[in-house]
């Protein structure tokens, strides 16, 4: 009797928590706390949008430094993208045997044809001049006043005369203070940049001449003395992560990295959302069929087979949204597939519970014996889809991996939901 | 308890005839690499009840240097127009031309791949297929370690592999099969659907042998057929509910499902199907005769010792 209350005890836990998930993985009530509603992640086929692979040539480019370059590139890319201002835009660095390659997705945007020539661009690295209080506040006066003359200029800081320009520099990079240790910037001018720098230097000391990347400022020093040897060092408070940040911009300016476009993918979000809503479909009326059938042939054991397959579905969901996992349409389709190889355990189970029986077992003892005995068979059948899973995982494009995570993902939770959970209602149901 | 060993001329036959299309589509149509592996574009566009000049489009893609289009209508509003890769310059092109005249045909979908990333994907899948090959029959021989009546373990595992191989024919010629009749072409979906079936049937002829394996054990009296046609029998509903549910799952992504995935779910569909039909009429009646056969050469190799004596 009371171990009996301890297996309801158990079942109710699950049950409850399974619900909790559940509104998790739904999302979509009113009354739900704010973070219940935050949505799936969805891949480019199914939200709509724009995935561009470029190929960088780093001929130019040391071996050591191409690492960095592409760095650099990446983060001059990612400004640029961000002005469009797309929802998570990503863009990744991807090594592919000697070739670097830029892989940009661009959610949900209309004109793909402007943000392939911005993107394209070579990145324009500038040196600016701090203009005097009185040009600035009139400017910022004018900006105030609506001014459309004044409206895109430049309040506080303008181009350099002579012009100073990511072509004169040769490099930059990160070094350590020797005394204080503490990181600094290494600048280094070719022939010509070393003389525009040395005037720039002298006409502005104790001010500060920016250095401006597309229009944007990255770093703002202070000029402490004349520079003439075309080697200057920016120092300051900065971890070294942002020193290294810092060196990586210097450079995508000085060293540009020439990208060509090598593949696109353009899908429209209409048609994006027409099939997710057509998976979502086909995925329930497999879930509602697979039950009939568990139902049909288990009876009362299919009816547990089957609460354990759709606290599955839950639990997968609810993992799906927590990594958050990004959902494309054939990680959809890994996703329902593992829906179909969820009861498997517990159809191996239930079978060997049918040859006990036969051999004259009462119900509860079949039952250990059924989940005993169907171990092996379990473990070995799941072994077989991880191994094809990893597989797929590790040597395919970003459009199979989504399949193999969610069936990989699938397999390990449907041992748990399959054995445990399913031991659990029997354990309390079963007598 | 049906006799699968008595009757497994009728499933030989069933299954000669089927690798018989198989790779005669194989080997007569060959298999046509998709866009995926040899680079390419598609423009997909829809209609919006235009009625377009397929010429047209055709003549607009000679214009910017495009000879080979394939131009198909999907159902009466959208039109699937692919070609090799195509730049994003003309493609802006063609599409305002197409848009001039006519104007609200709306473009769904556009994707062009250099033949550089198709090579990649090609060596990409063929690593991917070598890998899985290589786990699996490190799987099967770590499955059969133990078994060694009648017949040593490897030529478990062997026939295991050729049921696997019967497995796999069977969907790629189906592939070429179509791809002569409706140019369908292989894809990294298509890849990945074989290896997923090689995965799960692999896994099915195991549980028929892994209980031959432990009958061998508990009935040392019982006699090799008897041994096997046991087995079948005992694992049979197992084999067939757990493909099953998978097939109603898949059978939903096929009717209901999104049209871009319609091809693969066919394979894992075929695939399944035959996996399991494999692994409970081919796969063990194939253990039997290969012992048949060895039983043979062993009486014939006893009959000559007595001779020489």
């Amino acid at each position: 009797m009371k171990e009996n209350s301890k297996n309801l005890l158990i079942v109710g836990i699950i049950l409850v928590l399974s619900i909790v998930a559940g509104l998790f993985a739904y999302g979509q009530l009113s009354f739900l706390p704010n973070w219940f509603k935050a949505p799936y992640r969805l891949g480019l086929d199914l939200s709509g949008g724009t995935r561009l692979i470029y190929e960088a040539d780093l001929n130019q480019v040391a071996v050591n430094d191409r690492e960095s370059a592409m760095n650099g590139l990446r983060d001059v890319i990612e400004r640029r993208v961000n002005l469009f201002g797309v929802s998570e835009p990503r863009v990744e660095v991807v090594k592919v045997g000697d070739s670097y390659r830029l892989s940009v997705e661009l959610a949900g945007i209309k004109d793909i044809n402007q943000a392939i020539e911005m993107i394209g661009e070579t990145p324009y690295l500038e040196f600016r001049e701090q203009r005097s209080e009185e040009e600035t506040n009139k400017i910022l006066e004018e900006q105030k006043n609506n001014n459309p003359e004044y409206l895109f200029v430049d309040p506080y800081f303008v181009p350099s005369e002579p012009q100073l320009t990511g072509q004169y520099l040769k490099s930059a990079k990160l070094d350590f203070d020797p005394n204080t240790y503490e990181p600094v910037v290494s600048l280094e001018f070719n022939e010509e940049g070393a003389k525009i720098f040395s005037q720039l230097t002298q006409e502005n000391i104790g001010k500060v001449l920016a250095i401006y990347l597309d229009g944007q400022p990255i770093s703002l020093p202070v000029v402490q003395e004349q520079i003439n040897e075309g080697k200057a060092q920016i120092t300051g408070k900065f971890t070294a992560d942002e020193a290294k940040k810092l060196v990586e911009s210097l450079n995508a300016g000085a060293l540009p990295v020439p990208i060509t476009l090598i593949s696109q993918q353009s899908i429209g979000a209409l048609q994006g959302e027409f099939f997710l809503k057509l998976s979502i479909k086909a995925g329930i009326i497999g879930l509602i069929v697979v039950i009939i059938f568990m139902i049909f042939i288990y009876g009362k054991l299919g009816l547990f087979a089957s609460l354990a397959l759709i606290i599955y579905t839950i639990l997968n969901l609810t993992i799906f949204k927590l990594i958050p996992v990004t959902l494309s349409l054939s990680g959809i389709a890994g996703f329902i597939l593992s829906i179909g190889m969820a009861v498997d355990a517990n159809i191996l189970i239930f079978e060997r519970y049918r040859e006990e029986i036969k051999l004259g077992l009462n119900k509860k003892r079949a039952i250990e014996e059924g989940f005993r005995r169907a171990w092996p068979s379990i473990r070995d059948s799941n072994v077989s889809s991880i191994i094809t899973c990893l597989v797929l995982y590790n040597f395919t494009s970003s459009m199979v991996k989504g399949f193999s995570l969610t069936l990989l993902i699938g397999v390990l939770t449907s041992m748990f939901t399959a054995i445990t959970i399913t031991r659990s209602f029997l354990k309390a149901f079963i007598k | 308890m049906i006799d699968f060993i008595k009757n497994r001329k009728y499933a030989y036959i069933f299954f000669a005839i089927l690798l018989f299309i198989s790779w005669g589509s194989l080997i007569l149509f060959g298999l046509k690499p998709g866009m995926d592996f040899i680079g390419g574009s598609v423009l997909e566009l829809k209609l919006n009840s235009n009625q377009i000049d397929q010429n047209f489009i055709e003549e607009t893609y000679k214009e910017y240097g495009y000879q080979n289009v394939s131009i198909a209508l999907n159902g009466d509003d959208n039109l699937t127009i692919r070609s090799v890769d195509v730049n994003e310059e003309n493609h802006q092109q063609i599409i305002q031309k197409i848009k001039e005249k006519y104007n609200n045909v709306e473009e769904m979908r556009f994707e062009s791949f250099g033949p550089v990333i198709g090579k990649e994907l090609r060596d990409k899948s063929i690593k991917a297929i070598i890998l899985v090959l290589i786990g699996i029959i490190i799987y099967l021989s770590w499955a059969f370690r133990q078994v060694s009546k009648p017949m040593a373990s490897w030529r478990y595992g062997v026939t295991a592999i050729l049921a696997l191989i019967h497995d796999v024919s069977i969907p790629t010629g189906l592939y070429a099969l179509f791809g002569h009749l409706n140019g369908l072409e292989i894809d990294s979906n298509f890849v990945v659907a074989i290896l997923v079936i090689l995965g799960f049937s692999v896994h099915d002829t195991i549980v028929v042998f892994d209980r031959i394996r432990e009958k061998l054990k508990t009935h040392p009296t019982l006699d090799f057929k008897g041994v096997i046609n046991e087995s079948i029998n005992e694992t049979i509903r197992r084999s067939v509910f757990t493909s099953l549910t998978l097939l109603f799952v898949l059978l939903a992504l096929l009717i209901f499902g999104p049209p871009s995935l319609f091809y693969f779910t066919l394979t894992l569909i075929v695939g399944t199907f035959f996996g399991t039909y494999s692994s409970i009429f081919i796969a063990s009646p194939l253990l039997y005769d290969w012992y048949l056969f060895l039983q043979k050469n062993k009486n014939k190799q006893g009959k000559n010792l007595k001779g020489k004596k």
